[in-house]
């Protein structure tokens, strides 16, 4: 009997023996036939990773990932058939790594590679009415509740993590400074797209996605960021399309 | 429920491709003779975005095969309640004219690992498969069509061949099959068997959707030849001839293109549709 724990022992182990059980056409053991399932399994979930994890990819090079990649795949194999999501504990991965010890801010940059794909995936949701917010009064508009759209994704980093993207990602983009940044994602139409966040701002929509009104939240942002600016904030958040109309489908596919 | 003008209650015996998202505006533009596509279950599992706004639009043209690769139907364990619940969601709004999985398991634990691994084919696995078969059917409202596999090794416990396996799982759930003829041939020359003679055996008379694609060749430790199936190439001549055996003896079936990896422009995978026309006109 092979049982399929045994079939799996060797799978993402190359040292381990070819389980027992297995054979050619002609009866004679299978041998290197068993390492066709061994390649399929390791370099589809490296192939997931490369998919999955562009800008870390771009960051290290084809060799360097790589040469990481497999590591990640045998310590962690995926928990759920839904590929499109694996990598989640790879950030704290790329963290542990001695290796990589200078490049500090690279599990920020696969923090924001997981949230950009957990952004094209994410529900659509009807659109913002921006001409009915900017008629109504001041005193109205300050007491409105903002709803984040199902792909608006938000990251803070004690790095240049904006102008890492953007150089790595954008042809002749400036070189990052260092300075920490803080990233919005969002998801105008189809293609989720990294909006640099001035300061304070990441703190705000934490607030406004807890409910609170707009002054609330503005309010409590100025009390912990004195220079938070609420109308370069408004300008980001409003062309970067990252809040929907209030009452949004709760769920694309049950509409 | 996915809001579509038009149904389709079966796939047409006629060609379709493996779809993806990048030849969108291509396939709209210029089908060629596809007439339905097939699409991998797990990628539509999202909850919104450009896949499934796809699949809205694509519905009101073709008729849609969704094709499930994760759900393990030969594991061990039992099936994956929450995945299952998923393909049924996607089921439910994309009312597809087929579904299908594959005669393999890819689940161990909690591991998803992502291939389609072999299982012995014994008494108890018969058992374990068709009870399987049975709760997809039975959680999905509706027939479901099974896959053979690519064949690289086989199990010295093996009591019973493949297409007695297939031939009583059938006759146990009621499940139709789907026939990947590439498989086949990947299969008997690996194994050292007659792809016809498999043919001959299969149970024709329950295929619901045929499947061919383009496969690797390498060769074990003593030199034999090791198809590998990987999809990433047109179609062999011989695979072809296999196909139009198959055909004569089934008549016209739905015909699916499979090639997702090094995915080609729209227009060669279209030249490979054209090519089933033929073999379905034949």
């Amino acid at each position: 009997m092979t049982g399929q724990s045994d079939f799996r022992a060797g799978l993402l182990d190359p040292s381990a023996a070819v389980p027992d059980g297995l054979e050619s056409g002609d009866g004679t053991p299978a041998g290197k036939r068993y390492d066709v399932y061994r390649n399929n399994v390791t370099h589809s979930l490296i192939a997931a990773l490369q998919t999955a994890f562009p800008l870390v990819r771009k960051i290290l090079g084809r060799q360097n990932f790589n040469s990481l990649a497999p590591i990640y795949v045998r310590a962690h194999p995926p928990k759920s058939p839904l590929i499109m999501h694996y990598g989640d504990a790879f950030p704290d991965f790329l963290s542990q790594l001695p290796q990589l010890e200078k490049l500090g801010y690279l599990p920020d940059c696969a923090r924001l590679d997981l949230a950009m794909r957990a952004s094209y995936h994410a529900a659509d949701a009807p659109a913002f009415d921006l001409t009915g917010f900017q008629q109504l009064p001041q005193e109205a508009m300050m007491s409105q509740t903002l709803t984040l759209a199902p792909a608006t994704r938000v990251l803070t980093s004690s790095w240049p993590l904006f102008d890492i993207w953007r150089f790595n990602m954008i042809k002749d983009a400036p070189k990052p400074v260092m300075q920490p940044q803080d990233v919005l994602i969002t998801r105008p139409d189809f293609d989720p797209e990294p909006n640099l966040l001035p300061p304070g701002a990441a703190d705000w929509l934490a607030h406004l996605g807890q409910n609170e009104t707009l002054v609330a939240a503005y309010e409590a942002t100025a009390a912990t960021t004195p220079e938070f600016d609420l109308a370069a904030a408004l300008t980001i958040t409003f062309t970067s399309q990252a809040f929907c109309a209030n009452e949004r489908a709760s769920d694309a596919t049950t509409s | 429920m996915l809001d579509s003008q038009r149904r389709f209650d079966r796939l047409p015996a006629s060609p379709g491709v493996g779809y993806k998202l990048q030849h969108f505006n291509d396939i709209l533009g210029d089908p060629g003779p596809v007439k339905w596509i097939e699409i991998h279950a797990e990628n539509y599992m999202g909850d919104g975005g450009r896949p499934l706004a796809q699949l809205r639009a694509l519905s009101q043209r073709f008729a849609l095969s969704v094709h499930g690769v994760g759900l393990s139907i030969g594991g061990e364990t039992p099936l994956d309640r929450d995945h299952l619940n998923r393909l049924k969601k996607l089921c439910d709004w994309a009312q597809p004219a087929s579904f299908s999985e594959h005669l393999a398991w890819s689940t161990h634990g909690a591991e998803f690992l992502n291939d389609l691994l072999p299982l012995p084919y014994t008494d108890a696995t018969l058992n374990r498969v068709a009870s399987h078969i049975s709760q997809v059917q039975d959680t999905l409202g509706r027939q479901m069509l099974l896959e053979n596999p690519s064949s690289y090794l086989a199990f010295a416990e093996s009591t019973l061949s493949e297409t007695e396996f297939l031939a009583e799982l059938v006759r146990k759930t009621g499940c139709g099959l789907l026939l990947d003829v590439n498989n086949v041939f990947i299969s008997a020359t690996n194994l050292g068997l007659s792809a016809q003679q498999y043919i001959d055996a299969y149970p024709l008379a329950h295929v619901g959707e045929i499947h061919v694609g383009g496969h690797d060749e390498d060769t074990d430790d003593t030199g034999a030849p090791l198809l590998i199936d990987s999809h990433g190439k047109p179609v062999i001549d011989p695979v072809w001839a296999l196909l139009d055996y198959t055909l004569a003896r089934t008549g016209p079936k739905p015909v699916l293109v499979e090639w997702d990896n090094d995915v080609p422009d729209w227009l060669t995978l279209r030249a490979e549709a054209q090519r089933a026309a033929h073999a379905l006109a034949a």
